[in-house]
């Protein structure tokens, strides 16, 4: 195979990167109002791309009768300790219920009692058939004639000249080309980054982890690249999950009613709190003082139960009810036993990702994000993702109805050519592999993950700079024999680049707020002086650490502007650089 | 946790090489080959694409396989989820695609 890759170069209005959960609302809402050609590029196939593949347990964020919006702000913010947006939780909030109306119109399956209401499951939370969520997306997003989709193709890298993004490049993973893509805007949907720490099962079923693996932090990474502001990356998600298959836990816990009970037997459900940080804490703690493994007990509920929960699972997490059947025994039999995840950055369950304002507008002009790429609004969950799909594609609207000028350039060729130089590289006895496993590991050992129950210290985070910074010449002669190859390696460059970001978020957070998910030994105490955003941009190849004070009134929501060259005028409050 | 396809049932017609979300499965001879088994995420949308029922799905011995088979048949609205153990011995799970989870 050469490794000269052939050019295909394409022109739209609106790019989408990244076809999951909110590119596709992003694309479906576009495609309502009809204006604007809009392309989707993905890396697989949007039918069954990103974390709706194997479909979802229950919407987890519903505005259920008798609640307002502003309850679920009020929730989001006490479980992150007050370090969360209001002004972008409440917009979510107040699309939440459009949202899910306009999947069940489109098929989405959602269980009614006999009146024709939705049955609740908790507070924010409606029973559904999510299985095939997706394809029903997929569907919704190809709607429009003025939507087209390419598929299989990889985006690596954001054009941007004067603060203003004006297209990407990425290339075909099964074939010799590259992509040049010229748009007036750009949505960034690209997901969160998992496979950044070693993961629960490092061996044979490495993959078997909660986030999709394959979400590998490319719009992080790209957005880091392009000198946007990114936000709370220390905040990181830690799933509370089913041993060995890493299968969620809510429906077991919330369907079942099932507590946290340690290995003596003892509930320890609420002695940690119940913040969704707490609850991973409490079973950490559990374990590391001798009282694990942990369980949910389960071994009181009944056949029909036990039955009920086997579909439930078939339709998200097949692989549980295999264990449970393949084992011999089921959770009536034996209780569940529970561990927590690797570390995630994921801007759906914690407030991690693009600082925007609350059109979704990035600092970069231009480039919008949406769902977990975009920070400031943890607990957002499928709907939510979905609803900042379509406050993104509004502020796109509206941005592009003042600023429609489409600009092109040649800066295009140096991306093509390191791919080239990937494809061409002789290679040496370091393999893709080899560096994934050094970058998990470096991670998990100085970074607190699993293996040091979540906890860091600055002299490790000191280390774990010094190790990854090393890894990048070796990233560098890696060899590509294909563009399969070529894609592994982007997937460890974007992880790299996110968490040489995130070293910086958890040493800059001199507190800790969060038990595990920033568990920072060298400041285990929480400080009010840190009631403010941890934010980021790279500047000149150096992470500069800007503090922002806490956007707190939701009526006022932060809107950033831009000068005339596209730097950016304004980006929230007061900003306090350290 | 993988999947396996059968060959003497592939037909080769790429459906779930379009569909994995990893891009883990190419076409070689005609027939869907997993490229690197220990990527695979364990979604199953490949066995839920596939019109011949070619593939099937594991666990790893590292979470609790003990070498059954978990398949897929489609009947209307009806899904068959089908776990063969090596004894042969069958279990099959029956969801209703149109009713919702009751947990």
């Amino acid at each position: 195979m050469g490794n000269t890759l052939q050019i295909e170069k394409k022109e739209t209005d609106v790019l989408i990167i990244g076809g999951g959960t909110a590119g596709c609302y992003g694309a479906y809402t576009l495609g309502l109002s009809d204006k604007l050609d809009v392309l989707i590029v993905e890396k697989a196939n949007i039918k069954r791309s990103g974390c709706l593949a194997a479909g979802v347990n229950a919407i987890n964020a519903y505005i259920t009768d008798g609640r307002v919006p502003q309850d679920y702000v009020d929730y989001c913010k006490k479980d992150a300790k007050g370090i969360v947006r209001e002004d972008l939780l409440l917009s979510i909030s107040e699309n939440l219920n459009e949202v899910t109306h306009r999947l069940e119109e489109n098929g989405l399956v959602i269980l009614k009692d006999e009146n024709g209401k939705y049955v609740t499951r908790g507070n924010r939370n409606i029973k559904i058939n999510g299985e095939n969520i997706k394809p029903i997306l997929a569907k919704m997003a190809q709607e429009s004639k003025r939507v087209s989709v390419i598929n299989h193709v990889n985006i690596t890298d954001l054009l941007v000249k004067n603060n203003r993004v004006y297209g990407a490049v990425g290339f075909d993973v099964n074939d010799n080309k590259a992509y040049v893509i010229f748009a007036k805007a750009v949505l960034m949907a690209t997901g969160g980054a998992a496979g950044l720490y070693r993961p629960n099962n490092p061996g044979f079923s490495r993959h078997k982890m909660w986030y999709p693996p394959f979400n590998t932090g490319a719009g992080y990474a790209m957005g880091i690249n392009a000198g946007a502001e990114m936000t709370t990356l220390e905040m990181r998600f830690i799933a509370l999950r089913c041993k060995d298959t890493i299968a969620p836990t809510g429906t077991i816990a919330q369907g079942v009613q099932a507590k946290q009970m340690n290995g003596l037997g003892e509930i320890y459900e609420t002695k940690y709190g119940v913040a969704t940080c707490e609850r991973v804490y409490g079973t950490t703690e559990e374990n590391r003082q001798g009282r694990g493994p942990c369980y949910l007990k389960t071994d009181e509920i009944s056949k029909a139960q036990e039955d009920e929960l086997y579909k439930a699972y078939l339709n998200m997490a097949p692989s549980q009810t295999l264990k449970w059947l393949e084992g011999g025994q089921g959770p009536a039999k034996q209780n569940v036993e529970i561990e927590g995840t690797e570390p995630y950055i994921v801007g759906g369950h914690t407030a991690s990702g693009y600082w925007v304002d609350n059109n979704r507008a990035t600092t970069v002009q231009g480039l919008y994000a949406a769902g977990d790429v975009t920070g400031g609004a943890p607990q957002k969950y499928v709907t939510g993702a979905l609803a900042e799909g379509k406050i993104a594609a509004l502020g796109i609207e509206q941005y592009l109805s003042i600023n429609s000028s489409h600009e092109t350039d040649d800066s295009w060729e140096k991306i093509v050519q390191e791919y080239e130089t990937f494809l061409s590289n002789e290679g040496n006895n370091i393999t893709i592999e080899q560096l994934e496993e050094t970058l998990q590991k470096i991670m998990d050992e100085y970074a607190g993950g699993i293996s040091k129950g979540y906890q860091f210290n600055d002299t490790g985070l000191a280390l774990a700079k010094e190790k990854l910074n090393g890894l990048y010449p070796v990233l560098e002669s890696l060899r590509a024999a294909d563009t399969d190859d070529l894609l592994q390696i982007y997937e460890i460059k974007e992880r790299l680049t996110v968490a040489r970001s995130l070293i910086e978020h958890l040493g800059a957070r001199k507190e800790t707020r969060w038990h595990s998910f920033a568990e920072n030994m060298s400041y285990p105490t929480e400080d009010k002086g840190f009631e403010l955003y941890v934010n980021s941009v790279k500047e000149n190849g150096q992470i500069k650490i800007v503090k922002r004070p806490l956007v707190v009134d939701e009526y006022t929501p932060l809107i950033f502007t831009f000068n005339e060259d596209g730097s950016v005028a304004f980006a929230g409050g007061e900003e306090d650089e350290h | 946790m993988s999947i396996r396809i059968n060959t003497s049932s592939c037909i080769g017609c790429k459906r779930c090489a379009e569909v994995c979300p990893g891009n883990l499965i190419k076409i070689v001879n005609k027939k869907a080959v997993i490229k690197r088994e220990k990527d695979c995420w364990g979604c199953t949308s490949c066995l839920k694409e596939c019109k011949t029922g070619a593939i099937e799905f594991f666990l790893g011995a590292d979470i609790g396989g003990k070498g059954s088979i978990l398949s897929v048949e489609e009947q209307g609205d009806l899904r068959h989820w089908i776990v063969t153990a090596t004894d042969g011995t069958k279990k099959t799970i029956t969801v209703n695609t149109k009713e919702s989870n009751k947990y």
